[in-house]
């Protein structure tokens, strides 16, 4: 078992480093000479000569690569080419803002959509499932901008209850910040909740197929002790899973929500890089993003190890 | 005896054959023949859209922006759905629209479906380093969000039309990869394949005439699928003004673009909202009751 388990977190890091090269390499193959771009049509040579040097771009490649990984490491990420702010105090406070949206999310989507998708696995084929299961559907079938559209239209502009736009400073109140974020949180909430819910559903019914279940419903046992003492605790570990690869999904929900209601958080902060072609602010936060996801999808694989026997003894 | 009665006679004889193939027939719900229906008037809309379209795509024909539903501009002529930010007409957008979302998003999807079956079925069928290789590079690709690699390919290259297509069927050529490979596998393994080696055949018949005949109906359901995650692919860079670029119109940039207008009370946001919502739903309820027909095992391969 430990073997197995040291093995994917091996496969993990390889993944890592393999993510940390296309991330360096897919954003330098730029057409065209960064020193050029940046420095404008005007400058002399002596002057792209020297910006050159200065950002260690008369280097070969894998020199470029090895400063580059060694900055990720501790901690000096470069300096944003707009502006001129080391990328570290750019992402400092940027980073805190995405973790209580994620935090938040989590805290509230994963007891929510376990009980919902175990409800809708009691009860299957009576209307709590068919509205849940047809809700879900819808729900992961359109794009999460749509979702976060209806929540402006209904909570901001029809009932006014809520501000369209998260204005966010660290001067405001707990009850300010949480008014705030609370239209993309409720937007990320169902984004991920729908996809849990069908899976946790999903689950748990791919274990009501099991003997064991046939057998403990010949002896007698009631509909919903078989439920939670028997199927539930079997399907803990698909759920785990499932947990973990939604939490890894927020990472690209968040871009989107970050977008639409200028959530002053990290994805926002990528995205503004990518319209100003902020290469050094854009290979950090995708590497904070891709880092994070590979991570949460080496804990899922690690927890489906963990709760399963048959996995834990491989043939 | 003409040759046509000795034919429908030939079929019959197999067709009482132990091991002759089961007759596929797919019986739709209601449900299902709503999403046929949906997905049917939205791919009439890619080739007559335009065409019907009361203006065109780029057309400021309006006097004002932000119209409600039902106005009209005089000399111009009704508009149905209103206008959009900068006095353009929505229906005719919509409309033009959905060459645009659908036109290009099938281009992606079947691209990757080209490549990832291709390399997935001969990375089953030839294993070895081959299948070791192609399947390390793909783990680090699917590892990846893919608005993450979207943008990180945007920043890098650029955005227009052929990158877009480009990174859409890189992106999910992987997950296609994954599909086609493991039910390469599976089938390479049963009794027919074996028998088919045993013959002598070479591997171009194994893999066109046993294989992929095989490997097709759950292909055609995850086509399905895959059309609608690149369609939302699509539309979210699009929406982020990160894809296809003004003055097309384009579902996803349509609502990002008419966002503000929800504010003075105008619905040009949610209609391409809704025809992206209508089409992708109506996509998923055609699989879903595919996969229910066929034991719902489909199903459950999808969502792991």
């Amino acid at each position: 078992m430990q073997r197995m388990v040291i093995q994917r977190i091996i496969i993990g890091i390889i993944t890592l480093w393999v993510v940390s090269v296309l991330v360096f390499v897919g954003t330098s193959v730029l057409p065209g000479d960064v020193a050029q771009i940046v420095m404008g049509q005007s400058a002399t040579p002596e002057t792209l000569a020297a910006y050159r040097a200065e950002n260690g771009l008369d280097q070969p490649l894998y020199m470029q690569y090895a400063t580059w990984l060694g900055g990720m490491f501790t901690g000096d990420l470069g300096i944003s080419k707009a502006g001129g702010a080391t990328i570290s105090s750019l992402i400092g406070g940027r980073f805190g803002n995405t973790m209580f949206l994620a935090g938040v999310v989590a805290i509230i989507s994963v007891p929510l959509s376990i009980i919902l998708g175990l409800l809708a696995a009691m009860y299957p084929a009576t209307w709590i499932d068919r509205v849940l299961t047809f809700g879900t559907l819808s729900l992961i079938s359109v794009p999460d901008f749509f979702i976060a559209t209806f929540m402006v239209l209904i909570f901001a502009v029809n009932l006014g209850w809520l501000p369209a736009i998260a204005h966010i400073s660290p001067e405001d109140t707990m009850w300010q910040t949480i008014r705030a974020s609370a239209m993309p949180l409720i937007t990320l909430i169902i984004v991920v909740s729908a996809q849990m819910i069908r899976m946790t559903r999903a689950g748990i019914l791919n274990v009501m197929n099991s003997p064991y279940i046939e057998m403990s419903i010949l002896k007698g046992v009631r509909r919903n002790r078989i439920i939670v003492r028997h199927a539930f605790l079997n399907a803990i570990g698909p759920i785990v899973n499932v947990v973990a690869l939604n939490l890894a999904y927020l990472v690209s929900g968040v871009v989107i929500v970050e977008t639409i209601f200028a959530y002053p958080g990290l994805a926002k902060l990528m995205i503004d890089g990518v319209q100003t072609r902020d290469l050094p602010l854009v290979q950090a936060c995708a590497m904070i993003f891709c880092g994070t996801y590979v991570i949460l999808i080496i804990l899922s694989d690690v927890a489906a190890i963990l709760s399963n026997p048959r996995l834990r003894n491989p043939k | 005896m003409t040759d046509k009665t000795a034919n429908t006679e030939d079929m019959s004889v197999y067709d009482e054959l132990p091991d002759a193939p089961p007759k596929k027939k797919i019986k739709l719900t209601w449900v299902g023949k709503l999403g046929v229906s949906v997905v049917l008037f939205w791919v009439l809309m890619v080739f007559i859209g335009p065409y019907i379209a009361p203006f065109h795509e780029a057309d400021i024909i309006a006097y004002d922006s932000f119209m409600p539903v039902w106005s009209e501009t005089e000399g111009e002529g009704f508009h149905v759905l209103g206008t959009d930010y900068i006095e353009r007409d929505i229906l005719s957008r919509v409309l033009w629209g959905a060459r645009t979302t659908i036109g290009i998003s099938f281009l992606a999807t079947m691209f990757a479906y080209l490549v990832g079956v291709t390399l997935g079925i001969g990375a089953a069928v030839a294993g070895g380093w081959v299948d070791m290789i192609f399947s390390r590079v793909n783990d680090a690709i699917l590892s990846l969000p893919s608005i993450m690699l979207g943008l990180l390919i945007v920043v890098a290259l650029g955005t227009s039309i052929p990158i877009l297509i480009l990174t859409a069927s890189v992106i999910y050529a992987a997950s296609v990869y994954r599909i086609a490979r493991a039910l390469g596998q599976d089938i390479m393994v049963m009794d027919f394949v074996e028998a088919a080696r045993v013959r002598g055949e070479g591997m171009w018949y194994i893999i066109t005439r046993e294989v992929l005949p095989n490997a097709i109906m759950p292909l055609a359901t995850d086509f399905g699928l895959r059309l609608v995650f690149v369609v939302l692919f699509i539309s979210s860079l699009s929406f982020l003004g990160l894809g296809i670029q003004p003055p097309m119109a384009d579902w996803g940039s349509m609502v990002r673009q008419n966002l503000d207008g929800l504010g003075y009370g105008s619905y040009a946001a949610v209609w391409p909202a809704l025809a992206i919502a209508s089409f992708t739903i109506a996509i998923n309820l055609i699989v879903d009751d595919v996969s229910a027909s066929e034991g719902g095992t489909l199903a459950r391969k999808m969502i792991s």
